[in-house]
């Protein structure tokens, strides 16, 4: 873990210990140890296999939006291979097109919390003092709202769009993010490797850059892997109350709020998304529960 | 345990009186205009702004804060725009709803995941322990409106067991009442149960190999014995998990309540948003903060109380 201590700190010439023959590098050993756990290849495959759906996907499978009001709520045939929905548009294609939709608003969301609450938590843990009381305070404001009752206010004074809702699940995100990086820093703050680089007179913002941060990379990972599923389920409930992706534009979200009112007629119609949705999430899910159980971090939330 | 309960309870008022800020400046950046809503169909510019007047729209925004919490503190949350109805008297009308739902889904999620929790931990290995794993997992993938879409396709549709949709008070038919309940009970409550089974599991097997319940093994305490032993100290894990898992109970609810068309606080939310109906957003909305942030301060109380750690020394941040 202090690998980068070690390489910049100035306790490392005097180490001989640590001279031994080119060491395999610590994400080889982790990723070997991930593809031992099957249940975790089997989370990444369903990733991988989402993720390859909505890149190409949409190439393949043609228009989401065209009407065919010739075979309206038809089943599943060749031309149409999980049926049409109520104004004769490809189940398929609409699928695909709402991966696109849910990885993005997961992944886009995620990243946007990191890049905005990493930052923040490092700073408010290396200083402490006011700034971070008032930090604090203000990350309990957010998590004094239940996250989708936030998410619908962001959204709701923000507009439906997809990027209004990613932005309003990013901000949902951030208190969490800011919380678990202070945390962790004030933890590594204290530890020798970190004084040494001060005592070295290294600038604070090295010092949490390259000291600090390095050492929270798994904590980091971890959180992703459970930030990116809430973000789709996110993504799927503000769309389905009509606060997301605004139809014709497909979201799994989307299809089936359309599907609840053909629930009788056309039972099939809420199956497709919500297998998508659950297959997703699940897929990170699983992906997360293995690294988590090789990267083996501290404080989990 | 004096001082942390009430340094505790001090965060608890400050984020409350942030949170009021919060919600009455986000109700008053929806886009639209409330006056104009007020003032009924193709409105004068006159009646506008006589509405503005009337309501106060036209003092600055920090007197119009200070009257809000005023009267709120009065009991006084202004009146609904669709029917003039008093925002407590609606409020009033549709806590027990959510109340209800919330309080059966933690009920059956909180049995159900532990039970299955104990079950996988003691049994560790075996085919239950799968099988309570895999109902982790699906319950954590699975949203919550999916699973009440694909039960009113099951049970209502299909089968006719159970209605689709709707509600009736308690008082008025307690068996059409429950009836109605069960679906969406489930349906919140299964995400519940799912991470309470996971927590309950890791957490007590991490116990039930610790030295202490080693020490009563050899010292010949029975299975049972130990197990309620290493139980007693995985309850504080549950606890604030449960305390966690709150805000997505209520979260849940919103959803939940908007699938079988229930009159709680999620629906009267969502709807207000659409209709922008903005006293009853922010009356809604207010107390279920109020209402998060004093069962989180509980959980905290009780997370003091069973861990002896703390009654003592000062609590950790």
């Amino acid at each position: 873990m202090n690998n980068a201590a070690l390489e910049n700190g100035p306790s490392a010439a005097a180490d001989p210990g640590a001279a031994a023959p080119e060491p395999v590098p610590q994400w080889r050993r982790t990723l070997r140890r991930l593809l031992r756990r099957r249940m975790a290849v089997a989370g990444a495959v369903l990733v991988l296999l989402f993720l390859l759906l909505a890149l190409v996907g949409p190439l393949v499978t043609g228009s989401q939006t065209r009407l065919g009001l010739t075979h309206l709520l038809a089943g599943p045939s060749g031309a149409h291979p999980l049926g049409t929905d109520d104004l004769g548009r490809d189940v398929l294609a609409r699928i695909t097109g709402g991966a696109r939709v849910s990885l993005l608003a997961g992944v886009v969301s995620t990243a946007l919390a990191l890049v905005v609450g990493v930052p923040l938590g490092l700073a408010a843990g290396y200083y402490r003092g006011w700034a971070d009381s008032v930090l604090m305070r203000l990350t309990d404001l957010v998590l004094s709202f239940p996250y989708l009752v936030f998410a619908v206010g962001m959204a709701a004074i923000l507009g439906p769009s997809l990027r209004n809702v990613i932005i309003a699940l990013a901000v949902a995100e951030v208190p969490s993010v800011v919380r678990i990086v202070r945390g962790e820093t004030l933890v590594l703050r204290s530890q020798d490797f970190v004084e040494a680089a001060v005592a070295d007179g290294a600038r604070d913002a090295a010092v949490m850059w390259r000291e600090i941060l390095p050492n929270m990379t798994n904590t980091l990972i971890v959180k992703a892997t459970v930030a990116i599923p809430a973000g789709i389920l996110g993504e799927a409930a503000l769309s389905f109350l009509g606060l997301g992706v605004q139809p014709p534009q497909a979201s799994w979200g989307v299809m089936l709020t359309s599907a609840q009112q053909f629930l009788s007629q056309d039972p099939l119609l809420a199956v497709f998304p919500g297998v998508a949705i659950a297959l997703t999430t699940l897929g990170f899910n699983l992906l997360g529960d293995g690294l988590r159980d090789v990267l083996d971090p501290r404080e989990l939330l | 345990m004096i001082r942390y309960l009430l340094r505790r309870a001090g965060t608890a008022v400050v984020t409350l009186f942030l949170a009021s800020i919060a919600v009455f400046l986000g109700v008053r950046a929806l886009p639209g205009d409330p006056a104009t809503v007020l003032a009924g169909e193709s409105p004068t510019p006159e009646a506008v702004a006589a509405i503005r007047q009337q309501f106060g729209l036209d003092q600055p925004l920090p007197v119009q804060y200070l009257h809000y919490v005023t009267q709120a503190l009065e009991g006084n949350l202004g009146s609904s725009t669709q029917d003039k109805a008093p925002v407590t008297h609606i409020l009033a009308e549709r806590l027990p709803v959510t109340l209800e739902l919330t309080v059966l889904a933690m009920v059956v999620g909180i049995a159900v995941g532990m039970l299955a929790g104990i079950v996988a931990a003691v049994r560790r290995g075996t085919a239950l322990d799968y099988a309570a794993n895999a109902f982790g997992l699906f319950g954590l993938s699975i949203p919550h409106f999916w699973l009440g879409l694909l039960g009113i396709v099951v049970f209502s549709v299909h089968w006719h067991v159970l209605p689709a949709s709707g509600f009736v008070g308690f008082a008025d038919d307690p068996a059409g009442n429950l009836e109605r309940m069960v679906m969406p009970v489930l349906v919140l409550g299964t995400g519940l149960a799912a991470v309470i089974m996971r927590q309950t599991r890791s957490s007590l097997l991490g116990q039930l190999s610790a030295d202490y319940v080693r020490t009563a093994r050899s010292k010949g305490m029975s299975g049972l014995g130990q197990l309620g032993h290493a139980l007693r100290n995985s309850l504080t894990t549950v606890t604030t998990v449960v305390g966690l898992q709150l805000a997505g109970l209520i979260s849940g609810a919103v959803i939940t309540e908007q699938i079988f068309v229930i009159p709680g606080f999620g629906k009267l939310i969502v709807d207000g948003v659409s209709s922008r109906n903005y006293p009853v957003i922010q009356g809604a909305v207010l107390v279920t903060v109020t209402g998060y942030v004093l069962v989180n301060l509980l959980v905290d109380v009780a997370y003091a109380y069973l861990d002896p750690r703390l009654r003592t020394a000062g609590a950790p941040e």
